[in-house]
């Protein structure tokens, strides 16, 4: 299935991009995603944290990702 | 009840006030943060806010839907955070909140404010003399 990911701040600098496309198995999972995405940008491993959200809402490690929903990877938030 | 924005124009503080003002109200507390001249030890020159706006909105909704489920005296409940650039001194959040009795108003307004920080999707990137960092992204 094919993925449309939202970046931001340093994970978006660290790409390189404010999104990415990625081709992924059918029901990947949010862990199964990052871990893909520090294999290509290790990088990203080195932050103190990044999550995966799905449609607005932080994913669990084992939240099946599907094609039409609303992905993006959160970086360390610093807000306020 | 609750009225939540993220805006990249100045934050209009005394509305923000005024926008939590209730009849049933005894107390209104507030918290403002501001952009500080310093961090760790480095000057800081500027500020940049940048934002995941859906999710930060949705996720602002909820911190204050937890603080009303919480505290469910609250009158009302208004935050309002700034994104884009900021320069030192200026409001880069206000959190404003009504109840019938002090004690509670400091409660949740700290409670939001707190969790704010944790979970809202806006990250903030410090500009120095010779450099920039975006805070919290390492270890």
């Amino acid at each position: 299935m094919h993925l449309n990911i939202a970046l931001f701040g340093i994970a978006r600098e660290i790409v390189g991009q404010p999104t990415l496309e990625i081709d992924a198995p059918a029901g990947q999972s949010a862990r199964g995603l990052l871990a893909e995405l520090h294999a290509r940008y290790p990088a990203l491993a080195a932050l103190s944290s990044l999550a995966v959200a799905v449609n607005n809402e932080y994913a669990a490690d084992d939240t099946p990702l599907h094609e039409r929903d609303e992905i993006a990877l959160i970086p360390p938030v610093s807000g306020g | 009840m609750i009225h939540i924005d993220l805006t990249d124009q100045p934050i209009a503080v005394a509305d923000a006030l005024r926008s939590v003002e209730a009849d049933g109200a005894g107390a209104i507390n507030t918290f403002i943060g501001t952009v500080r001249n310093q961090s760790t030890g480095r000057a800081v020159i500027r500020l940049e806010y940048e934002a995941y706006d859906s999710m930060a909105l949705h996720q602002l909704r909820k911190v204050a839907e937890q603080a009303v489920a919480q505290w469910p005296m609250l009158q009302k409940v208004t935050v309002i955070h700034r994104k884009g650039t900021l320069h030192i001194g200026d409001v880069a959040v206000v959190v404003a909140v009504s109840t019938p009795h002090r004690a509670e108003s400091f409660a949740a307004c700290q409670y939001i404010i707190d969790t704010l920080k944790q979970v809202v999707t806006i990250w903030k990137k410090e500009f120095y003399q010779d450099g920039d960092v975006w805070v919290a992204a390492h270890p």
